[in-house]
């Protein structure tokens, strides 16, 4: 068990990196505290895979640190550095048995039988595959076979980190939801830091108390998922997290208020200063709400979607596309309507970064 | 309702005939010669199991099933291994991949005559750069014409060159599909060297490894025009391996009664230890 430092990392696969454009990883500093659950989140070649590899120990940084507390592990083997991983796709021993599966780690490590024996029996508890634990690895369905290979990772007790990559994109949708939930369980009960790589938000939502979401080789935000929902850091956040994603309107900074054409939009609160001049406005769908006369934008809908819980309306703001989340009623395609923002939840971002700040007495 | 008509033999018959005509007509007629007895003028006279029980008797027979046995284990056990090894050793990606496969499947695309031929001159004492190097520069004395150890040095040797990068290209097919987390997984798992091959390697290259004993099984127990140019049976007898056995008996001598029955007996034991060996390979395939 140890707090892992990340310390002014960078990778590049290629032997002499000319530019940031050669770097998988731009440059990470990073601290995952001892018995968190982590994700990290981001989209297919974000470099999320290659951080994890880097701190498993599968890929040694092209610069920078790996501290587990105060030891430097930079340089040291996977083997060494006491840390369990789970693959995309359920790495199983073929040959052997369910248990001698769950006993291979510890009896690589020369562990005697009884403290195998007590280990591997309560990890198969934990993860409900005693009744099979006799049965030959290679039989199993996809999801078992994929259970054993976390089983696998959690069987030491002493391991510094449990990281997880995609472990559930082979694994039926059903069984996806079981697992998931079965894993924020283990995680409570074997209390070690976990860190599950993930392109998938509701994944990475429901199992970690902090997401770290990545993009183009760079950390973008740390947060819980409550934050990364109601204030993303960046655009990309506000885009990746969300089913819609949140509205990026462009506008303009002028005598203190943002400007979407010529309507003034009020903005949570104060702007950073120097931020006249273009910029873009950030608000979620789920605070964007919808009348037929009133105050507001004018709007008029191009198509709504009824997806069960609620209704998506995509509405046209001039040349831009806004998205509606409603409950309840909603207007019909082709019908002109009001938009209005919640003024608490509407932010500005410069350069694509958050550039506004809460003010007092926003509603 | 399902809708019945003839149109599948079209799609079998063709096959029917191919098997027909090169497999079951000859075959049928090697079981017509077996068990009958003939002095020409297409005059047959019913022998019974006669020949079956002489050949199986013979002493000779039994020599000559001793030394293919012999040739073929031994020829597996070196084969088999040393194609896993060099498998094993050859890059897994690079410039050099095509280079390794296409250097390793070259001794396979000479002909087998050739192959014999190439040995013979390469072997011979006073002119052959190995008989040469052996017995001028090294000062052994070896000359597998005339001594019958030198000579089964020699053919297992031509074998191996031969035939080894089957078994290498086979493995290495097997190799380069193991994912890549299998290692990962075992190197985390602190697995050592023995148990990434013994756990992972060995397990994900079976399917493979059986077709190429299979393969090379059925091809040594059946080999003739290799060992047939090389030595040509000899010195003495002690090269004459089962094939070469038969067309002594059916062509040298004219025998065609016992050489009949002693091909269909050589085609049971093939077939037999053929199936033998592939039930004991995928037994547990399917247990749990």
């Amino acid at each position: 068990m140890a707090q892992i430092t990340l310390s002014n990392l960078r990778h590049s696969y290629s032997p002499n990196p000319s530019g940031d454009a050669d770097y998988a990883l731009k440059k990470i500093d990073l601290t995952w505290n001892d018995g968190g659950a982590y994700a990290l989140l981001g989209p297919s070649g974000c470099g999320k895979s290659t951080l994890l590899n880097i701190i498993s120990g599968l890929l040694v940084p092209s610069e920078g640190k790996i501290l587990f507390d105060d030891q430097d592990v930079t340089s040291l083997p996977p083997a060494q550095r006491n840390i369990a991983q789970v693959f995309q796709f359920p790495v199983i021993y073929d040959t052997m048995t369910v248990y001698d599966n769950l006993a291979f780690p510890l009896r690589n490590r020369g562990r005697d039988e009884a403290t195998v024996k007590e280990r591997v029996t309560a990890i198969a508890e934990m993860l409900e595959v005693t009744d099979m634990l006799n049965t030959r690895a290679a039989n199993l369905s996809p999801d078992n076979k994929q259970k054993i290979s976390m089983g696998r990772g959690l069987v030491r007790q002493d391991v510094n980190v449990v990281m997880f990559d995609e472990p559930l994109t082979v694994i039926d949708p059903h069984l996806k939801w079981k697992l998931r939930s079965k894993l924020k369980e283990l995680h409570q009960r074997v209390k070690a830091t976990m860190i599950y790589v993930t392109h998938d938000q509701t994944e990475a939502l429901t199992f970690a108390d902090q997401v770290v979401v990545m993009q183009e080789g760079e950390i973008v935000q740390i947060g819980t998922p409550v934050e990364l929902f109601e204030r993303p850091a960046h655009t990309f956040v506000g885009h990746f997290i969300g089913s819609p994603g949140m509205n990026v309107l462009p506008c303009d900074v002028r005598d203190g208020g943002a400007f979407f054409g010529d309507e003034l939009i009020r903005l949570e609160g104060p702007v950073q200063s120097n931020s006249d001049g273009a910029a873009e406005i950030g608000i979620r769908p789920e605070f964007v709400s919808v009348s037929g006369n009133g105050s507001g934008l004018d709007a008029k809908v191009r198509k709504v979607a009824d997806v069960g819980r609620h209704k998506v309306v995509e509405a046209m703001a001039g040349d831009r596309r806004i998205h509606a989340i409603l409950e309840g009623d909603a207007p019909n395609a082709g019908d002109s309507i009001k938009l209005a923002f919640k003024q608490s939840q509407t932010r500005l971002y410069k350069d694509g970064w958050l550039a506004s700040t809460p003010g007092e007495g926003v509603q | 309702m399902k809708t019945q008509n003839q149109r599948a033999w079209w799609f079998v018959t063709p096959v029917l005939l191919l098997v027909a005509f090169n497999a079951l007509i000859p075959m049928m007629t090697v079981v017509n010669y077996s068990v009958q007895e003939t002095f020409g003028d297409n005059l047959f006279f019913w022998q019974g199991l006669d020949w079956f029980e002489q050949v199986l008797t013979s002493e000779r027979f039994h020599n000559a099933l001793g030394r293919q046995f012999l040739f073929t284990f031994l020829i597996l056990i070196i084969e088999v291994p040393l194609g896993i090894a060099i498998a094993l050793s050859m890059p897994k990606k690079g410039p050099w991949v095509p280079f390794c496969l296409v250097t390793m499947a070259l001794p396979m695309l000479i002909p087998w005559n050739v192959v014999g031929a190439m040995w013979n001159i390469f072997t011979l004492p006073d002119i052959g750069l190995l008989g040469y190097f052996m017995n001028h520069t090294l000062g052994l004395s070896y000359d597998m014409t005339q001594d019958p150890f030198a000579a089964w040095v020699t053919i297992i040797v031509m074998d191996v060159w031969h035939w080894t990068s089957l078994v290498v290209l086979l493995a290495y097919a097997g190799l380069v599909s193991i994912p890549n987390a299998y290692y990962q997984a075992a190197e985390i798992d602190g697995a050592s060297n023995w148990a990434v091959f013994r756990f992972i390697q060995l397990p994900k290259m079976k399917t493979v490894l059986t077709i190429a004993i299979l393969l090379r099984f059925m091809d040594s127990f059946n080999i003739y025009t290799e060992p047939f140019v090389l030595t040509g049976g000899g010195p003495g007898n002690s090269t004459t391996l089962l094939s070469i056995d038969l067309v002594k008996i059916a062509l040298g001598q004219f025998d065609l009664g016992p050489a009949a029955a002693m091909s269909l007996i050589y085609f049971a034991i093939t077939l037999f230890v053929s199936w033998l060996f592939y039930t004991l390979m995928t037994l547990n395939d399917n247990k749990n």
